[in-house]
């Protein structure tokens, strides 16, 4: 029978692709794949064909039947038919490394994660020994996708040197940020490269044992990961030198931020550490260890197999290689963009994400989730690169977009990212706990119309007493999307006022 | 949905020991336990104390700390909605209204007649299919009123 690959991503599943696959089942050899990331096209379904695959695209379980008569198995079909999938313009423009395999593989099945280059990049690991890794990675550029976009290398090597009974590889699939979810793509939909990428981060540090932190709102991706920890298991790939265990998170916001990460791994309440000392010293059980982000150990398996100068050649500044960029939100073409750093924001908004689907005028966007600035389209020409986003007090962080247009009431929003720390504040740091209660109460006057010209100069040096005395990103960052809304879009905040001067 | 079983001390001491040999086990334990009896109920907290020989003071505090452990079982469904950004972006605040007053309840809070209970959640990694909910574990993306309306009669 003829081979369809219909995607079990979540995002995929979220749109219907469970019926689409039920509806294939007696007509198809049916295989489920990770998605390809062209969400506003899922779920979309791929053909093999002997000219190779065909996309179809969005299909529902109704569509089948007729798509059928006239010849899907074939690629003959002409409804939903989007031809070649890697020339269709969203996919062709990009630089696909980290991502090379998603939604092209069956994702347990190792024998695929072979026939696409995988396992390479740790058998040249072996081959060439921990100095040597670390060397690979430092030479590379890459850095930290997480958001801190600390150099790999160097975390690594410290981590090398630390003398420890045992060390630890924790990977951060806590992907709490809001427009983010390419750990959760990955999990789904390659997750041997995870697996591949913690096993050269224990061969680079000396580490026996990785825990894979994953957020418990992905019950699809820790389902799957699982699964292909027991197929690495019983293939011999873990549990001889290197074993990974995975955990879930259970709805913290805060436990993303690495020290309280550990200490929930470690079984306690999600509080932040103050560092020092560094993870790298005194981490998981008082032990060495490397935390990185899941992209970032998913990036190493093609950075060792093709050698760190082709990661490196790619991107821009201090910001080398590719990110995978996340569009999400009111955009007409949401999906993920991997490519080298230096695309700008108003070339991912406009030109590759299509503007919004509401069809009305972009307004703002904001990047690098909760804790991100809130840009207007007067900022449309800063390159997606750590260093030019920080220029504009903004980060990139972990690479989501989220686009709004004209409707979007940008006071709302500053007060939504108080109250979302209010919520997600682990307490131990007077700043964040107390000050995003404060935060709340202060935009709430000034939405009120109460004192609003003192109201915002609270509001603004409340944020600077955030941003300089949190503990960690939450209580330091939250100011961002709550000053640059107020900078950005200052007539949001006098509605009313001026409703009452009316 | 799988019905939740109700509370029972050797039951919930069986899981807690079968979970307890791994390094730093609180939370796979109140994972383990909440699976089961659809909650973590105040009579666990010190059958886990005295597992892990903690204070009975700090599992309070471990399980009060995390959002997703529930006190009391929930109905017969849940469904989680996202209230992030990204779905805000395409309605999701009207959603989450629409749900609430056709529920009549507020967030956390379980429908009269027992069916739904409705958790907001910081979202779900469905952020280029929004605005996104799971509905007992299985996704949903480009909620409105109308798909909310007709998801709710299914739902007994």
């Amino acid at each position: 029978m003829t081979r369809v690959f219909v995607p079990r991503d979540a995002a995929a599943l979220a749109v219907g692709a469970e019926a689409v696959a039920k509806a294939l089942a007696e007509h198809a050899d049916v295989v489920r794949t990770g998605s390809r990331g062209l969400f506003w096209l899922e779920p979309m379904i791929e053909v093999e064909t002997p000219a190779g695959r065909i996309a179809y695209g969005p299909v529902q379980a109704a569509d089948i039947p007729g798509l059928l008569d006239d010849g899907l198995l074939t690629g003959a079909a002409r409804r939903l038919r989007l031809g070649v999938p890697e020339q269709i313009p969203f996919l062709a423009r990009q630089t696909r490394l980290t991502f090379e395999r998603c939604g092209i593989v069956d994702p347990l099945s190792l024998e695929d994660y072979r026939a696409f280059g995988g396992f390479k990049g740790l058998e040249k690991a072996r081959a060439m020994g921990s100095a040597a890794i670390i060397e690979t990675v430092l030479a590379s550029g890459l850095r930290g996708r997480g958001g801190a976009g600390f150099p790999t290398g160097i975390k690594w090597k410290t981590v090398a040197e630390a003398k420890g009974d045992r060390k630890f590889i924790v990977c951060n699939a806590d992907e709490g940020d809001s427009g983010t979810y390419a750990d959760r793509m990955m999990m789904e939909g390659d997750p041997f490269s995870l697996v591949e990428g913690m096993i050269i981060a224990g061969l680079a540090v000396g580490a026996t044992k990785g825990y894979v932190y994953t957020r418990s709102e992905y019950p699809h991706a820790i389902a799957t990961f699982d699964k292909a920890l027991s197929i690495a298991r019983a293939a011999g790939i873990l549990g001889r030198d290197f074993d990974i265990e995975q955990r879930s998170g259970a709805g913290a916001y805060v436990c993303g931020e690495e020290t309280s990460l550990l200490e929930s791994l470690e079984g306690k309440r999600g509080q932040v550490r103050a560092k020092p000392p560094l993870p790298a010293h005194k981490g998981l059980f008082g032990q060495p260890t490397v935390i990185n982000n899941l992209v970032t150990l998913t990036s190493l398996p093609c950075i060792l197999r093709d050698g760190a100068e082709h990661y490196q050649a790619l991107g821009m500044g201090r910001s080398r290689g590719t990110m995978p960029i996340q569009l999400a939100g009111n955009l007409k073409y949401a999906g993920l963009f991997e490519a080298g750093f230096g695309v700008t924001l108003g070339e991912l908004v406009n030109d590759i994400g299509g503007g919004t689907l509401s069809g009305r005028p972009v307004r703002a966007v904001q990047v690098g989730g909760p804790l991100g600035a809130y840009f207007p389209p007067a900022l449309f020409d800063t390159p997606f690169d750590y260093e030019a986003f920080a220029a504009k007090d903004g980060l990139i962080g972990h690479g989501g977009v989220v686009v709004f247009d004209d409707t979007v009431d940008m006071a709302r929003q500053a007060r939504f990212a108080m109250e979302f720390c209010v919520a997600e504040s682990c307490g131990k740091c007077t700043p964040c706990r107390i000050g995003s209660v404060r935060g709340v109460e202060t935009v709430d006057k000034i939405l009120a119309g109460r004192d609003v010209d003192a109201n915002l100069e609270l509001l603004a040096d409340l944020c600077q007493t955030m941003k300089f005395g949190s503990l960690c990103a939450l209580g330091g960052f939250i100011p961002y999307p709550v000053l640059s809304a107020m900078h950005f879009f200052p007539e949001d905040f006098r509605r009313a006022e001026r409703l009452a001067a009316a | 949905m799988a019905e939740c079983e109700s509370w029972n001390e050797d039951r919930a001491r069986g899981i807690i020991a079968a979970v307890a040999v791994k390094e730093g086990a609180a939370l796979p334990i109140l994972h383990a336990l909440q699976q089961v009896f659809g909650c973590v109920p105040l009579d666990a907290e010190p059958l886990i104390a005295a597992n892990l020989n903690i204070t009975r003071a700090e599992v309070h505090g471990i399980v009060t700390f995390y959002h997703e452990f529930r006190r009391t079982p929930p109905g017969r469904h849940v469904l989680r909605l996202c209230r992030a950004e990204a779905c805000q972006s395409v309605g999701g605040d009207a959603v989450g209204a629409h749900l609430r007053s056709a529920l009549a309840i507020d967030w956390h809070g379980t429908s009269r007649d027992g069916a739904v209970t409705l958790e907001p959640v910081f979202c779900l990694g469905l952020c280029a299919t929004a605005p996104a909910a799971l509905l007992d574990g299985d996704p949903i993306g480009r909620l409105n009123a109308a798909r909310v309306d007709r998801m709710l009669e299914t739902l007994t």
